[in-house]
């Protein structure tokens, strides 16, 4: 497979199976270049948080060799892949807000975790929930917040740390369109200052609002790829199909 | 965007661990509501009071071993009342010339007539039952077999009614139940620390079920085990500290009432079994030689566990 030596993660013929179980993940090959916004999609049982697992390094793949940054992630010792996880920013399906902490202490984790003193994350925290819509809530703790608001404190805590990459499973699973279209220019505006950002999702209207966006889809494990964004050179900056068809930005 | 985060954006090649607070946020804290520090505090109770049991004993032991170590005594066991007492005051004078005796007594008939009261009566005739003259000795050095034989030597032609023993012997009895009662003492310390070992790793174990949850979101973040086992050793420290506290209130609670009990006693071999400054420091040690075994069984635990994540 032909890689840029600068690509933020290249996947070489990675398969992942559970146990004994047949392949989950099959033959997966892609680079993803920097800068870049993905969206995955496929069916449901098609793969996509299998994929993404691998992409934020909560599993190893069975087989197949796995690049990010530059460094072979899969032979990597195991302490040195929390520097690897620091680059990344993770937005999961199930959200994983730690219960007993408020949403501000929530979203200030990934910064505590790497060490920011507390004085220089306050004002950021307090931003970064302004800007979703939270505020009001900061002091609350996750069981007294909605899905929609459970599911956007998960976003701040994803793009707090201004990550290189954002791994985001279906992110705007539990919001109103008005707020998943404003959380997708969050996305888009963490994307123009170089976040590549990879996006899991079968809303198809979605792939609609961010026009330079690229589509990989998984089709039982495999991944296919209509939008050749995972060519390399690519041939030209691909638009989701829809997009170019509605003229919507 | 909000640019505000440029300024919060961590160094990727900072490790420094979660601040105090916010680490310890990250497990619920039970505290005193909870059941490790009363576990921990029950465990200490008892460590303290085996310690101050077996620190109790060695001190009544090494009180005794040296009262007793310079200590021989002279019997003249003769049957006939005036020779045993020419034998005695003989040997009296002999002794006292003697390089090695530092000082003697010869303990008066009345008074050891008042001793066998128990078993021979009161008023029991000297010549009904004839009671060998005891001369209480004090050498400069301890009583060694030498010595010893040296007294012996000296009284033999003089006083050929004289037996000559050293204190410490008739003690060995006792010297050895000590010995293995120290022993016992010992080994119920090391039990009850690895007992509590056993309690912080069941603990540790189950906040770890407990929190699989908050551990592998903060794994997932970039936390390093390191800090993961920070939290974990932290939240059992500050549980521990407070065991350790009420456990060492209520150690030495037993400790002092038990000492006040035995001093109640006014035996003179049980008056030096008290416990000395230095002793007292060992108990107060206690509870932070448990607070320091709970906090590392608890950061083993947590690191074994860390280590099947990927």
């Amino acid at each position: 497979m032909i890689t840029a030596a600068n690509d933020v993660v290249t996947f070489d013929n990675v398969g992942l199976r559970y146990g004994t179980e047949r392949e989950v993940l099959s033959d997966v090959s892609f680079s993803l270049h920097p800068g870049s916004f993905y969206f995955l999609t496929g069916a449901s049982g098609a793969g996509k948080t299998s994929l993404l697992k691998l992409l934020y390094l909560a599993q190893r793949p069975s087989r197949g060799m796995i690049s990010m940054f530059g460094a072979d992630v899969i032979t990597l010792p195991r302490n040195r892949l929390p520097a690897f996880r620091r680059r990344l920013g993770v937005v999961f399906q199930d959200f994983r807000l730690v219960p007993h902490l408020s949403a501000f202490d929530n979203v200030a984790l990934p910064l505590r975790v790497s060490g920011v003193r507390e004085a220089d994350l306050r004002k950021s925290v307090s931003d970064m929930l302004e800007w979703v819509g939270l505020a009001h809530r900061s002091d609350a703790r996750p069981a007294t917040l909605s899905g929609g608001e459970q599911q956007r404190v998960a976003i701040a805590r994803a793009v707090i740390g201004r990550p290189d990459m954002l791994v985001a499973d279906e992110p705007t699973g539990n919001v109103d369109p008005e707020m998943a279209l404003k959380l997708l220019r969050l996305f888009e505006a963490l994307n123009r200052l170089g976040t590549t950002v990879v996006v899991a999702t079968h809303d198809v209207h979605l792939l609609r609002k961010v026009p330079d966006s690229m589509i990989m889809r998984l089709d039982k494990g495999r991944l296919s790829d209509p939008t050749g964004a995972l060519r390399y050179p690519p041939k030209r900056p691909m638009r989701a199909p829809d997009a170019h068809e509605n003229g919507q930005s | 965007m909000s640019r505000a985060s440029d300024s919060a954006a961590p160094s990727r090649q900072s490790f420094l661990p979660f601040r105090r607070n916010t680490a310890t946020q990250l497990v619920p804290q039970a505290r005193l509501a909870g059941p490790m520090p009363w576990v921990l505090a029950i465990m200490v109770t008892l460590t303290v009071i085996a310690a101050a049991g077996g620190l109790a004993l060695s001190n009544l032991a090494d009180g005794a071993r040296g009262e007793l170590s310079g200590g021989a005594t002279v019997q003249i066991v003769e049957a006939a009342p005036a020779e045993r007492n020419r034998q005695a005051a003989v040997s009296v004078q002999l002794l006292t010339r003697h390089p090695s005796v530092a000082s003697l007594r010869r303990v008066p008939d009345e008074e050891l007539s008042r001793l066998l009261e128990p078993w021979l009566g009161v008023g029991a005739s000297n010549e009904a039952v004839p009671i060998p003259a005891l001369i209480d000795v004090r050498l400069r050095t301890e009583a060694t077999e030498d010595e010893l034989r040296s007294i012996r030597r000296l009284l033999a032609d003089q006083a050929p009614a004289a037996r000559i023993d050293a204190q410490s012997n008739w003690l060995r009895p006792v010297f050895a139940t000590i010995r293995s009662l120290q022993w016992l003492a010992i080994a119920l310390v090391a039990l009850l620390g690895l007992t509590s070992a056993s309690a912080v790793w069941l603990a540790a174990r189950s906040a770890l079920g407990t929190n699989r949850n908050t551990i592998e979101v903060v794994h997932l973040l970039g936390g390093t085990d390191g800090q993961i086992a920070r939290i974990f050793q932290r939240s059992i420290g500050i549980d521990s500290t407070l065991g350790g506290a009420v456990g060492l209130m209520l150690g030495l609670g037993v400790v002092l009432l038990l000492g006040r009990q035995f001093a109640g006693l006014d035996s003179g071999m049980i008056a030096s079994g008290g416990l000395e400054w230095r002793d007292w420091l060992v108990l107060a040690a206690i509870p932070i030689a448990g607070v320091a075994i709970a906090m590392l069984t608890a950061r083993l635990t947590v690191l074994a566990a860390l280590r099947r994540m990927l």
